[in-house]
């Protein structure tokens, strides 16, 4: 089966480094989910292993196997492209059988495997339709299904859902998790959203300027950023930062509060509280000025500044709230579910 | 639906289209119509007077062998024109889409024949294939071939068809390459994954998908081969040896100017008129609503 091996993986546009010495394990049936923001070189990871772009140093190999100076067809991958890409001038039939057609399987074997994949995806009723005639949902599923009757070794996505709706989305990232497990294929996906990486992956690796920040699941990347951006980066709404002096197990907060932190380290640092984590509390040092409320239902998050200072600040209050603008409500924290990160580097200080 | 915007009336719009109707009148509409009226006139051979003779021109045209031998040899000359000049440009912009480096400087020569006039191409082809002077005759020697286009037929018409066709690569390949620029790279990538090598990825999704530049290709290449083609002719043969490349244009031009039988030249050039008007319903038809996706 197929795990995969990025090695000191470098990728450089004539001088300029676009990323920098990579290095990842995925095992054999494995779901990696690629995050980042734009330009952090995530797609051309992914085109790296695909073989659309080459490497300049380092290796890739897909099941033990070295693969940099391989084809794409030889690399017995296959990809689901952002925009699709599929074939205009061909019936979605003919859209799934085309590389089973260049491989030269029996006729029955490619319609077997064609009728198998549609059933799956539920598009049998759409496979003598052209693309042009289908909705973007569908042309996405004739798309995964190009990728599943090819029966390979690994599913690369790159963007796969970000031209769909957002209720389609929500839909189609389910099937694509549940696809995935029954096929039991090793894949990598690659997305700027941090909802479709947290709810996707067995493990995300969070890439930024081109540097991986860090490589674990879901869980250990929220309750254990690694720094600054990627505590940023997971968790909706994001981190509050703020830069506080610490010293015998408490942060001084910029406004002068004083607030109880799981750590021995002293000095200056910043200190990150998920607004989900920072609870109501009318002793709290944590005094928050209202400027804005959005109310979610569910939740409501107030938006606004640490008392005194420009900080700003959000945090999630459960069910409804009415606080005007201006008002100060107080909030306190539990020192397990602060974070602490070095000022200047920005990774994380240990606890 | 939205509401139609309506300009107070004036004179400007007129003003402005003006000189575009004024040249569509003075060099199409009214030499086209002198030349319909004159097709009904048939003229003495001392020029003293004419005669009215309703369709008799098109009646002698349609039992005029030479006419008639006249038509086949446009179609093949038309037809080997278009098939040579497009499927050059087709493999040329087939490689040019692949060129990395230089690719601008590549791209640049391969339009220049395109500023070529007509009868510079011919001329720079009849010194090329001059049977005593000619560098290709020269060549064509070793290989036990007798070059004389001034005497030889068929050697004739392949040199014009030569001719005319380099001209036209020129034109095609800019239309090919653009086309095959509008594919989207991803499906091309697509392909590759799926286990396409180039060649298989040309015939099995560019070609098919830049078709609808073949179909619009062919009719502007025919049109071109049909009327277009006389600078390049009068150039290389004058229609010659005998009339072995005296194609339709040439033809009309051959009898009115030279034969000076008036009558029977406007009947031919009406029927040239009648069959581009053909091509482009064909064109406007068929060919724009042909596109796969």
């Amino acid at each position: 089966m197929a795990e995969i091996q990025l090695k000191d993986l470098v990728k450089s546009y004539g001088p300029t480094e676009v990323l920098h010495h990579i290095e990842g394990d995925i095992k054999d049936g494995e779901f990696i989910v690629i995050v980042g923001p734009s330009g952090c070189g995530k797609s051309t990871l992914l085109r790296m292993v695909a073989g659309l772009e080459s490497v300049t140093s380092g290796e890739i190999a897909i099941g033990g196997r070295r693969v940099n100076e391989l084809e794409p067809s030889a690399r017995d991958i296959a990809m689901v492209f952002q925009n699709y890409a599929l074939y205009p001038h061909m019936s979605v039939r003919q859209n799934m059988a085309y590389g089973l057609k260049i491989r030269k399987l029996p006729k029955d074997e490619i319609d077997r495997r064609v009728e198998e994949a549609a059933e799956i995806l539920e598009i049998k009723q759409y496979l003598d339709r052209k693309p042009r005639q289908l909705s973007g949902g569908q042309r996405q599923r004739v798309a995964m299904g190009r990728a599943i009757v090819r029966d390979p070794q690994v599913f690369l996505f790159d963007e796969p859902l970000s031209n769909l709706d957002a209720k389609l989305r929500v839909q189609m990232r389910l099937e694509i998790r549940k696809l995935q497990q029954r096929l039991g294929v090793t894949s990598i996906y690659v997305t700027h959203d941090q909802v479709e990486a947290m709810t996707l992956g067995d493990r995300l690796m969070v890439l930024n300027g081109g540097y991986v920040e860090q490589f674990g699941t879901p869980i250990e990347l929220y309750d254990r950023p690694a720094s600054v951006f990627v505590a940023g980066f997971i968790g909706s709404p994001s981190m509050n930062f703020l830069p506080v002096e610490i010293s015998t197990g408490h942060a001084t907060l910029p406004g002068g509060g004083l607030l109880p932190v799981a750590s021995t380290h002293a000095g200056t640092a910043t200190l990150g509280l998920r607004p989900e984590h920072l609870n109501q509390d009318e002793n709290g040092p944590l005094a928050i000025e209202v400027d804005m409320l959005e109310q979610l239902g569910a939740s409501t998050l107030i938006h606004g500044r640490l008392h005194g200072t420009g900080h700003s600040i959000t945090a999630s209050v459960p069910g409804h709230a009415n606080d005007g603008i201006g008002s100060i409500r107080r909030f306190s924290a539990a020192p397990e579910l602060t974070h602490l990160f070095d000022s200047v580097s920005g990774k994380r200080l240990a606890d | 639906m939205l509401k139609r915007v309506h300009f107070p009336a004036s004179v400007l719009p007129y003003l402005l289209v003006a000189p575009q109707i004024v040249i569509t009148l003075v060099f199409f509409i009214w030499p086209a119509s002198q030349a319909m009226y004159q097709s009904f006139l048939i003229e003495d051979a001392f020029g003293l007077g004419t005669e009215f003779v309703w369709f008799e021109n098109f009646q002698i045209l349609a039992t005029d062998h030479h006419y008639l031998a006249s038509f086949q040899r446009t179609a093949v000359f038309s037809v080997l024109v278009a098939a040579l000049s497009m499927g050059f440009a087709l493999i040329l912009a087939g490689f040019a889409q692949r060129v990395v480096r230089g690719a601008m400087f590549y791209r640049t020569m391969l339009i220049w024949p395109y500023a070529v006039a007509p009868v510079l191409a011919g001329a720079l082809w009849v010194f090329m294939f001059n049977p005593t002077l000619g560098i290709f005759p020269y060549f064509l020697e070793f290989a036990g071939i007798t070059w004389n286009h001034y005497l030889n037929g068929p050697q004739a018409m392949a040199l014009v068809i030569l001719a005319a066709a380099w001209k036209q690569v020129a034109y095609n390949f800019l239309f090919y390459l653009a086309a095959m620029q509008s594919i989207p790279n991803s499906v091309i990538e697509a392909a590759a994954i799926d286990g396409a090598g180039p060649a298989r990825r040309f015939w099995t999704i560019i070609f098919p998908l830049i078709s609808p530049t073949t179909f619009f290709l062919l009719v502007i290449n025919m049109v071109y081969a049909f009327f277009e083609t006389f600078g390049i002719i009068h150039a290389v043969t004058q229609g010659g040896p005998g009339t072995s490349t005296t194609i339709l244009v040439y033809k009309v031009f051959n009898d009115g100017f030279v034969g000076l039988d008036l009558g029977g030249s406007a009947a031919q050039s009406v029927v040239l008129m009648v069959l581009v008007i053909a091509m482009t319903v064909v064109q406007f038809r068929f060919v724009e609503r042909k596109v796969a996706y």
